[in-house]
């Protein structure tokens, strides 16, 4: 069935399970270090390991970062919560139970305005709990995957990393539109936890992970249909294409006289999705209080304080930025789609006019980054470098050209931009006798050329520019020169 | 006389005097141990090479004029539920076998640190679930006192490896009497903490609500020493309590209970209470009031139903915490043979490497917290709970300490309750209160039993916190009652026989000496009168309660020489 006539006939509704990796130094109940990658069980201790005898301590930043996340998305946050065990059985589990939270979880009841489109959709939070991430199973064999493996290994590096469950209400309402509305919520999470400073929010390493549900009911009947849970989708478009694919295979079955299974799904980028564990039969987790961790009891003072001290709104910067740099929508998109905000913000905080700080980051550094494969933050040179070779061209020591190389020098690590001009003797000529020189042998150079613009023809002094240039090693400030050149001729 | 019948505080005074080395007194203990221990079992695991060297390392450190803390060079054991970093560490379990924890316990550390002597690993039943040290999947530890009959459990291990005299000091675990209730039964000194006061990092865990390590003793003022030692705040664990210490060793060399308004729990005692411990309970009783306790009856009306919520809340947690034996990181792996699939290796595994004990408790529990039954179970024995605490609440309105038989019987026959657990789970009736309550409690030795000559424990509970009410009163009834008798002593030679035979390629040895070796029950005290006479704390082998022993002759030696 197509979409549209999918949606024609039911109503989506949607719930997000997005588990956040929180980018706390060390993990949620021991001191090993908290970060992606390692040699395997490298960063473990009696303790991530769940070794006989080990007990948890809670990190307090990993609380913080979690009443942080609640208060931005306008929760309420506990006076008192415990954590509770979700008991099972699997090998990445290392106490086969998972310490997390169950009926007390430390943010409740939230809410947040999405924007999609001039609309705005209103999306209920029901709650965000912190819990402890498993490890990984790595499936020896062809394949790579479970089915098939030779034998499986173990890496328990991501072994109690401490994460932020955020779930959803049922949202409903969204009609056509329900799975923009899904990734338009999930991309301002990811710029609220960005802001927040609280994750790296890298969906393609899983520090930002989403579980798509997503049910349906005849339309207007209002009645929630039986739902499945599209797990680990890890990309915001991959969120779309996800639940706009299960809208149509729900449709199609539904429309059929079938019945919808409550399972887990599969995602697969090449469009669609698969079943995974049946849900049918709910699980049974014997949650219970974890007893070897005390209730936490946020200092309501604290919590306060903390909400003071909330970073703005990104979409509320975002306006404000663009409103400040006087860029265009289309400007400030390219500045947005580029991840660029905070360093052409810090940039133009360095001095710099938000157009040439627009313009640095967008070309230069931008392309360098995609060459490097990394993000624009990450690229070896900052903002203050960035302002220092600006104002080296705005004070007319450098030319585009000198400062793209100047650039160049910083990126591959020589060092700040005044030693490289220094070291390099890349400043603009200032010598007027050099000048003349270097103008002189190039109109001799180009005596067509000159004759053409003895004659009137202004345009034909490029080619003697760029004789001149030749002759300056291209340190000539090419305005200076044309300057000189027309008056040699003139 | 022999440096291991010496106390604790003695034998220390003697370290520092310089009258005996720590090597001469670990050599002592470590000859008694393989003198005795084929026919009782109390260690699974001595590490004779690792002990001498700690005690030379003391030693030496003596010599060179370094100051020591109190106990230091003075041996001690170690209930196997504790890791050691690189010795084996089974819980008394299969499950565990050959695996040598990377790390040390922080009560291990703290004895280490300390300048403690470790010994060895003592027996349990497994996991700790158990009454009789019967569970333990390395065959029982038999009480000294009669081989015939169980040390108690599940700290029997610690409790036997006392009353034998072969070591001074041992540490227990106490979830729901394990350190208590086998001190009761062998005639020793057992202490459970107030809950958080000593730290639980490293203690493979049962249920980690109530579990709680402590000191075990032969007398008031030793178990006090070695508590302060493993006392105190562990950031590690985060049930520890950040208060100090009570002041127990003050408390246990001090012993006055006049005026202590002390209180006789009415629901223990009565039915199902051995004539012979009521009777010596009593005159437990008697002798404190006479030394000043005002003594008073009252109602702690919720007790009985303590048992019962302990039989859910204890298995609950246990069924969750013994989840992780799963055969993938460490211990018995089970049928990997390439073609089960994980689960089946966990099956297998769990099936064949826990043991009956173990798994009806993982049953129970895993029932109790499923769907549909947790409130009806986990749920109502958390009301319990907290009916328990306000009865402890209450009644330490009108009391300082409240007073019972640490076990309603004395030492039972081996195999006599193995089928019948709810007759097992009686031996903890009194004992589980406090547990759920996570108030304090200790077994003082109070005499033997008219009824079969074994010993009584006497119960003393106080509030959380008042550890300390703990030992004076502990300390007041040692001077009453007089020392306390030592068991009767193990055959030796028949034992070194047997310890020989275990080991060498005649262990069939083993099964046609035992006759010879159990059921020997020598009237003589090994004490020589010398002792008597030279005012140590030796012990007479006859039970003498008498209300009127010197004060302190146990506690002068302390006094001078383990002040802390």
């Amino acid at each position: 069935m197509d979409y549209d006539q999918a949606v024609e006939l039911f109503d989506p509704a949607l719930g997000l399970e997005v588990h956040v990796e929180l980018n706390t130094a060390s993990k949620l109940f021991c001191g090993c270090a908290n970060r992606f990658s390692g040699p395997p069980n490298s960063r473990t201790c009696p303790v991530c390991l769940g070794l006989p005898g080990s007990l948890p301590v809670v990190n307090a930043r990993a609380v913080e970062s979690a009443i942080r996340i609640g208060l931005a998305l306008n929760c309420q946050i506990a006076r008192q919560c415990c954590f509770a065990r979700k008991n099972y059985f699997y090998p990445d589990m290392t106490k086969d139970f998972q310490t997390s939270q169950y009926d007390e979880p430390i943010c409740f009841d939230g809410r947040v305005a999405v924007e999609l489109a001039g609309q705005v959709f209103d999306v209920e939070i029901e709650r965000a709990h912190l819990e402890e991430d498993a490890g990984q199973l790595l499936h020896q064999g062809a394949t790579g995957r479970i089915q098939g493996a030779d034998y499986s290994l173990v890496d328990y590096n991501r072994a109690g990393t401490p994460l932020v469950e955020i779930v959803t209400r049922p949202i409903t309402g969204t009609g056509a539109q329900a799975p923009q509305v899904a990734r338009a919520y999930v991309a301002w999470l990811r710029d609220q936890l960005r802001a927040l400073g609280v994750s790296d929010v890298r969906m393609e390493q899983g520090s930002l992970r989403c579980d798509a549900n997503l049910s349906l009911s005849p339309k207007g009947s209002g009645v929630l249909g039986t739902r499945t849970e599209t797990k680990n989708v890890n990309s915001l478009r991959s969120i779309e294409r996800a639940l706009g694919y299960e809208i149509r295979r729900q449709a199609a079955i539904l429309a059929d006289g079938g019945r919808v299974v409550q399972e887990t799904r599969h995602w697969h980028e090449e469009g669609t999705t698969s079943p995974g564990r049946s849900k049918e039969q709910a699980e049974d987790y014997r949650y219970f209080p974890e007893p070897d961790l005390p209730q936490l009891r946020p200092d309501p003072e604290w919590v306060e304080s903390l909400r003071r001290r909330l970073p703005e709104d990104p979409r509320a910067r975002v306006a404000r930025l663009q409103a400040e740099w006087g860029l265009t929508d289309l400007e400030m998109r390219d500045v947005l789609g580029a991840e660029a905000l905070d360093v052409v913000e810090a940039t133009v905080a360095a001095g710099v006019s938000p157009a040439a700080a627009r313009k640095w980051w967008l070309t230069e550094l931008l392309r360098f980054a995609n060459a490097a494969g990394l993000e624009l933050a990450a690229v070896p040179m900052t903002p203050a470098q960035v302002a220092a070779v600006q104002a080296l061209v705005d004070s007319g020591r450098l030319n585009d050209k000198l400062a793209r190389q100047v650039t160049e020098a910083v990126l591959a690590g020589e060092g700040e931009p005044d030693q490289i001009v220094a070291r390099r003797g890349l400043a603009l000529v200032s010598d007027t006798a050099q000048l003349q020189a270097a103008v002189e042998r190039a109109v001799a150079a180009c005596p067509q050329a000159a004759e053409s613009v003895r004659q009137g023809k202004a345009q034909a002094v490029g080619a003697i520019i760029g004789a001149a240039m030749r002759e300056l090693g291209g340190q000539g400030d090419a305005a200076q020169v044309r300057q000189l050149i027309l008056e040699t001729l003139a | 006389m022999s440096l291991t019948d010496l106390t604790a505080a003695e034998l220390a005074l003697a370290l520092a005097q310089g009258e005996a080395s720590s090597q001469e007194a670990t050599t002592a203990c470590l000859e008694r141990i393989a003198a005795t221990d084929g026919d009782l079992n109390a260690f699974l695991h001595v590490d004779a090479e690792r002990a001498l060297a700690a005690a030379r390392a003391v030693d030496a450190r003596r010599a060179a004029g370094e100051a020591l803390a109190p106990l230091a060079g003075v041996p001690v054991a170690v209930k196997d539920a504790f890791v050691l970093q690189g010795a084996p560490t089974t819980c008394g379990s299969r499950i565990l076998e050959g695996w040598r924890p990377p790390y040390d316990a922080t009560v291990v550390s703290r004895l280490r640190a300390a300048g403690l002597v470790i010994l060895g690993k003592t027996n349990m039943d497994e996991f700790a679930m158990g009454s009789s040290t019967e569970n333990s999947a390395y065959g029982p530890t038999r009480n000294p006192w009669d081989r015939e009959r169980v040390p108690g459990g599940s700290g029997g291990g610690s409790a036997a490896c006392l009353a034998a005299r072969q070591a001074p000091l041992a540490i227990g675990s106490d979830t729901g009497g394990s350190i208590r209730q086998p001190a009761a039964v062998t005639g020793t000194v057992g202490v459970k903490p107030t809950y958080g006061g000593v730290s639980r990092y490293g203690l493979v865990a049962m249920a980690s609500s109530l579990d709680q390590p402590g000191p075990c003793a032969r007398t008031a003022l030793d178990a006090a020493l070695l508590h302060t030692v493993i006392a105190g705040h562990d950031p590690r664990d985060s049930t520890s309590l950040d208060a100090p210490t009570p002041p127990v060793v003050r408390a246990a060399r001090d012993g006055r209970v006049d005026g202590l308004r002390l209180g006789v729990v009415q629901q223990l005692g009565g039915q199902g209470y051995a004539p012979g411990v009521e009777e010596r309970f009593q005159q437990g009783v008697n002798a404190l009031e006479r030394a000043g306790a005002e003594v008073r009856r009252l109602s702690c009306p919720h007790f009985p139903l303590a048992l019962a919520a302990y039989y859910l809340i204890m298995p609950s947690e246990a069924s969750s915490n013994l989840a992780r034996f799963d055969a993938v990181r460490y211990g018995l792996r089970v049928g990997d043979d390439g073609a089960n699939s994980v689960e089946q290796v966990m099956r297998l595994t769990r099936g064949l490497g826990f043991g009956d004990e173990v798994k009806r408790r993982v049953i129970l529990g895993t029932y109790a917290l499923s769907a549909g039954y947790y409130e009806a179970y986990y749920g109502s024995a958390q009301k319990v709970r907290d009916l328990v605490r306000r009865d402890f609440a209450a009644a330490f309105e009108q009391v300082d300490v409240l007073v019972s038989p640490a076990c309603p019987t004395t030492a039972w026959r081996l195999g006599e309750r193995t089928d019948d657990p709810w007759a097992m789970y009686q031996a903890d009736l009194c004992t589980v209160p406090v547990n759920l309550a996570g108030n304090c409690a200790a077994s003082f030795p109070a005499g033997l039993s008219p009824d079969d000559g074994l010993p009584v424990g006497l119960q003393v509970m106080a509030p959380a916190g008042r550890d300390d009410l703990l030992y004076r009163v502990g300390a007041a009834l040692e001077r009453a009652l007089g020392p306390s008798p030592a068991a009767p002593d193990v055959a030796p030679t028949v034992a070194v026989a047997l310890t020989a035979a275990g080991v060498g390629p005649a262990a069939s040895g083993r099964t046609t000496a035992a006759p010879a070796a159990v059921g020997v029950h020598p009237a003589a005290s090994r004490l020589d009168a010398a002792d008597q006479a030279a005012g140590q704390a030796a012990a007479p082998d006859v039970a003498g309660p008498s209300a009127d022993a010197p004060g302190d002759d146990q506690t002068g030696v302390g006094r001078t020489g383990a002040e802390r």
